[in-house]
């Protein structure tokens, strides 16, 4: 049993003398011990019970109220969302005003609010503002009070079914009023203003409404208006006080289903911290929070106004998750339709395509000049091929092919979900293709696409020509297919799109911007560019092909083409052997070997690096490539 | 063929799988032997536990124990012909009821005709909780909530169903290493789990989600994942006569009720079934399930095992986490509290 408080209101000077109406439909035991809470502070009390409460319950919450001098309101079969609700209390309020004409203020609460404060600290609060109405009044017209429900719609329009036991009924009715653009008037006098129920208003304010003029007319008007309790005062207040604050000294938030959150036993510390008076709805099994409160507050604070701002911030981010949830997640009760995600990854990555066909030691480059965790071809047909070449990735990830295929989405998604980097990986078209809409439609996705690369593989593969033939044929027409995704009007992604010819004449550009584009912090140190494959022979290879019947696209200037692999010829002989590229040698087709006028820039001083800065930028790779040279 | 047509021959045809379901455990009833009857002490707005058992002594107290604390009223089993002295356990047990049967796992479609016909006839009306004795639920704040703080809140945002889907436990280093002594805590040996190694995919035809990976797929699955084991479960149901379970706790009927998850980017709330089945008493079971060949797809699952445990299995690897408490879960995106603060 909660403690009594027995501190008078006139502890403080002010003459406050607070009355509450208290609104009872189930749970009338705790309803009682409740009530008991507010009169034992001082509180003078009117009941209303709902007429379909069993009266076995009533009988036993009187005789647990005797002697309190609680009154007991004509009972009223309610029903949410109706005007019943506004009449139990309008008929509790008359009958608490009656019988008690010395009242100050009023306050409106249910069976299930808690006072988490002692009532003499809500009366001192009241005393030191004086004549002022606290009810939370918002314009209808302000979208956004109500969560995910009607606004303005609840003035205008008719609402005969109910909404719990006609649902069907009642949605139909609302949208055939909305297509006929049907609407009732508001009566003239009236601004139509919306809140919650739960208020606290000084005695002469509520009795100007008990006794306005027109309240036959209002009561009509509200009658056919949609949950009223939400409306009614919070409207009328507005023609007779002068004085609104417009806030609810009820901590009572609803969720996006138009239902009270519900407070248990560990949100004690926070019900503590924000200094409400009363809260609501609490679990009725929370016994901590029910032997707990009300609590007096220590002395220096006692004089606190409620600020339940953490509160309030810890139940939005509950709508939010509820609503929008967590980007890139993909799990047992968030398995967003397409289109619908809210983020479709949990964060950016980037697919390198193309570029790892020209330059083999590519991902460890990236690594270390942007800071990603650079996986390898993470797509590949027969395995998955996570960085340093793990059976298991992040997040327990397997290697296997099949399982990944079952599901790419889902396992890219947990990739990026569960990596402790952003990551990138490695991309061609002979890899699966069937996440390209998925990434080219995300946001998160920075893409940098090298066209035509992959023919270079295939330059000394020994491969029998008949058999380059037909790969090639698949090969560039899955890069058709992938370009056509990325040339569509629904790209979300960062594209960044060089062809063969442009990345073997100048490879500085596109690795720069690549580096550039994927590092968040700025002035990375130079690294050397990374070898580049030997790419003699293209431009004879693609001639071929062509000739044998396959037209060879989207390689770029075949002129330049021409003229940047046939220059190289030289340079490669003498660079093949070396393909580590540790000794800061410049990339075979960054030497300015083309006919005059194709655009050779000088190389950038991160192009001609010294060895000394490339061993200490990269450590990693330069033991990587001195174990290759070891043989 | 017009879309309404479809998806009215659609709603037919479930219907009647879903009486025929029914049907065939109701025909059945006469199978199961009751041998401790308690249900008169099951009340109004009881939660009630339904188990299928076979053997299973070593895990049964603190299974019981477990759930007892989470708030489970009354415990209704159905006993497969146990040898191990877990029938009379159980029948000693004050909230127990406890039916037996020596008919066919296998035939009885693994167990559910037993249980659908408890469900049906002891089920309606409450929130009833469907699980093995290895499975063990834990839901968003269920170390500060009793169960029935999520049922009362299910019950206030109108839900029916509550989706948990099963997560593979086990231990570092192979799975024979630490034995498992009867009223432990078997997460206390088995304490790791994959974060992230799930595929989902949609059943088109019962809507619900269809969850495979996890260890088990790792190890033992690599080459054939659609054959490995399904991991979503919905075991938490508001119970109502024409319910019925299609396969194991994975789906029910009405479909309406694997509805369990947000389609438009929002997270419903869900929890999970900690599956403690890799424990030292692994092998045993998984050679005498192979000699009865009383399981699922002719106990495929544990052939593979079996191969599998020949070199003694350790599916633990660097990337495993060790379970903390379901805040982890839920930061790791296995679980969602939605919006029930």
């Amino acid at each position: 049993m909660p403690q009594p408080v027995t501190a008078p209101p006139s502890a403080r000077p002010a003459p406050v003398r607070l009355g509450v109406t208290m609104l009872c439909h189930d749970n009338l035991e705790l309803a009682a011990r409740m009530a008991r809470l507010w009169t034992d502070g001082g509180a003078r009390i009117a009941i209303h019970v709902d007429a379909k409460a069993p009266p076995g319950a009533v009988a036993g919450m009187q005789a647990a109220l005797d002697g309190t001098g609680a009154l007991y309101a004509r009972r009223r079969p309610c029903e949410w969302g109706t005007f019943s609700l506004v009449e139990a209390t309008l008929d509790a309020a008359r009958l608490l005003l009656d019988n008690h004409p010395d009242l100050t203020h009023v306050m409106a609460v249910s069976g299930a609010c808690l006072p988490l404060r002692p009532v003499s600290e809500l009366c001192s609060f009241l005393a030191r503002h004086q004549g002022r109405d606290f009810i939370e009044s918002v314009t209808a017209r302000d979208v956004g009070w109500t969560v995910g429900g009607l606004n303005e719609e609840r003035f205008t329009l008719r609402f005969p079914f109910s909404y719990r036991r006609q649902r069907r009924l009642f949605d139909r009715y609302v949208a055939l009023q909305r297509r006929f653009k049907v609407s009732r008037p508001i009566p003239r006098g009236l601004v139509p203003h919306l809140g919650s129920q739960w208020w606290c208003l000084t005695a002469e304010t509520l009795r100007a409404i008990l006794g306005d003029p027109r309240r036959p007319e209002w009561d009509r008007y509200f009658r056919r208006v949609w949950v009223p309790d939400e409306s009614y005062f919070q409207t009328l207040v507005r023609r007779h006080s002068i004085d609104v604050e417009s806030r609810s000294l009820t901590l009572a938030k609803f969720d996006t289903q138009g239902k009270p959150y519900v407070f248990y036993d560990d949100h004690l510390p926070l019900l503590v911290g924000s200094r409400a008076f009363v809260a609501r709805k609490i679990w009725p099994g929370a016994q901590a929070l029910y032997d707990h409160f009300p609590v007096a507050s220590p002395g220096e604070v006692a004089d606190h106004e409620p600020h339940t701002d953490r509160l309030e911030a810890l139940l939005d981010r509950a709508a939010d998750r509820r609503l929008r949830g967590r980007p890139g997640l993909y799990m047992q009760s968030r398995f967003p339709r397409k289109d619908a995600e809210n983020g479709k990854t949990a964060r950016p990555y980037a697919v390198i395509y193309g570029f790892g066909d020209l330059f083999p030691g590519l991902a460890e480059w990236l690594e270390a000049g942007t800071g990603l965790t650079m996986h390898r071809h993470l797509l590949a047909p027969d395995q998955v091929e996570f960085a340093q070449d793990e059976a298991i990735g992040p997040g327990a990830l397997s290697d296997s092919a099949a399982v990944r295929d079952l599901d790419p989405r889902g396992f890219l998604t947990s990739l990026i979900r569960s990596s402790p980097t952003e990551i990138g990986f490695l991309f061609s078209p002979r890899d699966r293709q069937s996440l390209n809409w998925f990434m080219a439609t995300d946001p998160n996705a920075r893409i940098h696409v090298a066209t035509g690369a992959w023919i270079v593989p295939m330059l000394n593969s020994g491969m029998p020509f008949d058999d380059i033939r037909r790969a090639a044929a698949l090969i560039q027409r899955a890069e058709i297919e992938f370009l056509s995704v990325l040339d569509s009007v629904w790209v979300k992604a960062r594209v960044s799109r060089f062809n063969l010819a442009d990345v073997i004449a100048q490879p500085q550009v596109p690795l720069r911007q690549m580096v550039h584009g994927l590092t968040a912090v700025e002035g990375t140190p130079g690294l050397p560019l990374p070898a580049m494959r030997n790419v003699a022979g293209v431009v004879p290879l693609l001639r071929r092909l062509a000739n044998a019947g396959l037209r060879p696209r989207r390689m770029g200037d075949l002129r330049t083409l021409r003229a940047v692999t046939s220059g190289t010829r030289d340079a490669q002989a003498a660079a093949v052997p070396m393909p580590g590229g540790a000794s800061g040698r410049c990339p075979p087709a960054a030497i300015p070997a083309g006919p005059p006028g194709s655009a050779c820039p000088p190389p950038g001083p991160a192009a001609v690096p010294t060895p000394a800065t490339a061993a200490t930028a990269s450590p990693r790779r330069s033991a990587r490539s001195a174990a290759r040279e070891r043989p | 063929m017009p879309r309404w047509w479809k998806s009215y021959r659609r709603k037919l045809r479930l219907r009647a799988r879903r009486q025929w379901y029914l049907g065939r455990a109701i025909r059945r009833r006469g199978r199961l032997t009751p041998v401790a009857d308690r249900t008169s002490a099951i009340g109004p707005d009881s939660i009630l536990a339904f188990v299928t058992q076979r053997n299973e002594g070593v895990r049964l107290p603190y299974f019981l124990d477990y759930y007892r604390r989470l708030g489970i009223d009354h415990f209704l089993f159905v006993d497969n012909d146990s040898d191990d002295g877990s029938r009379a356990y159980l029948a000693a047990q004050p909230d127990v009821s406890l039916w037996m049967t020596t008919d066919s796992y296998k035939a009885s479609r693994f167990g559910m005709d037993w249980i659908a016909w408890l469900l049906f006839r002891h089920g309606s009306g409450h929130w009833c909780l469907t699980v093995d004795p290895d499975e063990f639920l834990v839901y968003p704040h269920c170390d500060t909530r009793p169960l029935r703080a999520l049922t009362d809140w299910l019950d206030s945002s109108a839900v029916k169903s509550f989706p948990a889907m099963l997560l593979d436990m086990y231990p570092r280093g192979p799975v024979t290493a630490e034995p498992y002594p009867q009223g432990a805590n078997p997460f206390d040996i088995a304490a790791w789990f994959d974060p992230a190694n799930y595929t989902i995919r949609k059943n088109g035809l019962y809507g619900n989600l269809w969850i495979q990976g996890g260890p088990r797929t790792r190890a033992f699955f690599g080459d054939r994942p659609e054959q490995a084991p399904a991991l979503n479960k919905i075991p938490l149901v508001r119970w109502e006569r024409p319910f019925v379970y299609v396969s194991s706790t994975h789906m029910l009927l009405p479909r309406a009720l694997n509805m369990v998850y947000d389609e438009d980017g929002g997270e419903r709330a869900s929890g999970i079934l900690l599956h403690a089945k890799f424990l030292s008493t692994f092998v045993d079971k998984s050679a005498e399930e192979l000699q009865r060949g009383q399981h699922y797809a002719d106990g495929q699952e544990y052939r593979a095992y079996h191969r599998g445990l020949q070199d003694d299995p350790d599916f633990w690897t660097h990337q495993s986490q060790r379970f903390q408490n379901w805040r982890q879960l839920e930061d790791l995106g296995l679980i969602s509290r939605g919006n029930w603060v």
